[in-house]
């Protein structure tokens, strides 16, 4: 039975191996001046594979929004290249990245008069012509979204009526309708309570396994992430790690994570403790 | 977006007041002509014009006309500022259109004693002013511009804007200082706007311009709904930001630029009528809103002209008071009775 499992496992090990989403290789990430660069990270090789949800998690100010805010070619990176579906990340023009990778921010949306229906409707932008009408196949991933993501009875609510909660649901559902292969957020869970926080990453590996997208979150909630994600990237100083969470464990590469003075890593839980 | 069907009611209603507005404004004057003698005006040959068809087809009508232009101009260019700077207090003017209008105006009412003789007699007559108002402001605007390219944020494009504008208030102050009693009231005459100083032939240049900025508006609709999410969104839908944000300020400029050229600068119109559309359309769509923003901007601009000329007196009244007086009420009405505030 257990060499059965394991078999199975190697199989989807090698199918996923070509079915990678975005990979990086020796990629540096930091900030370019005229005077000298100011490298955060470097020398990162990570993989994202189709269907998997990924956390990215790792103290603050260890640079995990500039890791997204390059991945996301938002800002260069300093050296190294990143592509999504084997193409360079430089060689997409903004319509054609559009179409592979869709956000969802940190920022607060600047009109919230927006429906919820109109508000995921402009994930459909990237498709539709210069005015921005939609056609019959727009409005059924639209639907889509809204249904994969329980929003049907706030379909027509404006936004400024709808819970923090139900806002990033809304933000995730514009992500789904904009139909790329990769769904990139940034800190999600943020400003939500602990049962939102895990609603919205339980919705997150559920989109991830009944869609086939590919998921990358930061996320400080680094418990649920252990329990909801295939693959995690843990950021510490002493480099960036990528792998299971129950490997990751097992290297015990979190307990690296924060300083050790004041909380540690129970291994048996998979969460975090105050030191008594 | 979503469907246009429930605005289809609304946008004829507006159209028809439209019409109906157009036809009073015509109508009412120091002396009211009646209906026939407007319609009949259209089937005479100018040479055989009455007295009441000739102040019709020369004065009453370019008047209407103007009005048209300017209410739904500076309406649309509120809006597209609005939505731009993510600002409901953004209007037409943030970008230094007024000031630099202003202040090519200042220089050539006041500045022209300095000049003396034959080139004042020159410089003070209708086009020299509608020239210098379009260079002041151009030359202001692009300014700005230059500055702002330098700039990554856009809400710095905005207070780059309002200092532009102090700067240009200050020279104008200054040359204010210096000028006769007569220059000085010349000049705050062009500060109170007016609609009924244009001939066709001067409209038609308007007119051309109006509708270059009008259809930089209109391709800029879909660019204006994806900013609705900020600016970040908008990149991440694959809007280029910089392209679309010049076409937004040149559409704004064409529109806003040329009128206050031609009728000076008209207070209130542009913040006024985006805040009024969208309460009463209660959407955020700028398909629906930029046709709306447009009847609204040319209904009140008509009501208040209509109002403005003291119907069956001698007197009218500065434009620029009357938009203030009538419109401010109604927003800060709508406001209330709708408890919150739609942007």
């Amino acid at each position: 039975m257990v060499t059965c499992e394991k078999k199975e496992d190697d199989f989807l090990m090698t199918k996923e191996n070509q079915n990678i989403i975005l990979n990086t290789t020796a990629l540096s990430i930091g900030y370019q001046s005229k005077k000298k660069d100011n490298i955060v990270a470097s020398n990162i090789n990570i993989e994202l594979q189709q269907g998997e949800l990924i956390g990215l998690v790792g103290a603050n100010g260890i640079g995990k929004s500039t890791l997204l805010r390059t991945l996301t070619k938002v800002q260069p990176p300093i050296d190294g290249d990143i592509a999504i579906h084997s193409k360079s990340l430089n060689n997409y023009t903004s319509i054609e990245l559009a179409k592979a990778l869709s956000l969802v921010l940190t920022e607060t949306i600047a009109s919230k008069n927006l429906s919820v229906f109109e508000l995921v409707a402009l994930g459909r932008q990237p498709y539709t012509n210069w005015v921005g009408n939609l056609s019959n196949d727009d409005i059924s991933i639209i639907n889509l979204a809204i249904e994969k993501t329980n929003l049907t009875d706030l379909k027509h609510k404006k936004c400024f009526e709808l819970s923090d909660g139900q806002l990033q649901k809304v933000m995730i559902a514009r992500a789904l309708a904009q139909d790329t292969s990769l769904i990139i957020l940034d800190e999600p869970t943020t400003h939500l309570d602990m049962y939102h926080k895990a609603y919205v990453l339980k919705l997150l590996q559920k989109l991830a396994k009944e869609t086939n997208k590919t998921i990358l979150f930061s996320s400080h909630e680094i418990d649920l992430a252990i329990q909801l994600c295939d693959s995690l990237i843990v950021m510490t100083n002493n480099g960036i790690i990528q792998d299971s969470p129950t490997n990751l464990i097992k290297q015990g590469a979190f307990n690296t994570l924060f300083p050790q003075d004041l909380i540690v890593f129970d291994e048996h839980t998979g969460a975090f403790r105050v030191k008594k | 977006m979503i469907t246009n069907k429930s605005y289809k009611i609304p946008f004829l209603i507006l159209a028809i007041l439209l019409l109906l507005l157009f036809l009073v404004n015509v109508s009412l004057g120091s002396i009211s002509i009646p209906l026939k003698t407007i319609i009949n005006s259209f089937f005479t040959t100018a040479e055989n014009y009455t007295n009441q068809e000739y102040i019709i087809q020369n004065y009453r009508l370019p008047k209407a006309f103007t009005a048209i232009l300017v209410g739904s101009g500076l309406g649309i260019s509120g809006l597209l500022m609005q939505t731009l700077f993510r600002n409901p207090l953004a209007g037409p003017f943030v970008l230094g259109i007024t000031s630099g209008a202003s202040l090519g105006v200042a220089l050539v009412i006041m500045g022209s004693s300095i000049f003396g003789g034959l080139l004042a007699t020159f410089l003070i007559s209708k086009w020299s002013i509608v020239i210098a108002a379009s260079l002041g402001s151009f030359l202001v605007l692009l300014t700005v511009l230059i500055v702002s390219s330098r700039v990554r944020d856009t809400m710095a494009i905005l207070i780059i804007g309002l200092m532009f504008g102090s700067i240009t208030a200050a020279v104008v102050s200054v040359l204010s200082y210096f000028s006769s009693a007569e220059e000085l009231q010349q000049y705050i005459f062009w500060g109170f706007g007016s609609l009924g100083d244009l001939q066709w032939n001067e409209l038609k240049v308007f007119t051309i311009i109006y509708c270059i900025g009008i259809l930089f508006s209109i391709a800029s609709i879909k660019a204006l709904n994806t900013l609705l999410l900020g600016e970040n969104y908008a990149k991440s839908l694959g809007l280029k930001l910089k392209q679309s944000r010049l076409l937004i300020i040149i559409a704004t400029s064409l529109l806003a630029g040329t009128i206050t050229a031609f009728t000076g600068p008209i207070a209130f119109i542009g913040l006024a009528v985006p805040h009024l559309t969208r309460q009463i359309f209660n959407t955020s769509n700028h398909k629906i809103l930029l046709p709306a923003v447009f009847l609204f901007g040319a209904i009140i601009m008509l009501i208040c002209d209509s109002i403005a000329q003291l119907p069956s007196t001698d007197y009218t009244l500065p434009i620029n008071a009357i938009t203030s007086l009538i419109g401010a009420p109604v927003v800060i009405w709508l406001l209330v009775r709708k408890k919150k505030m739609i942007f």
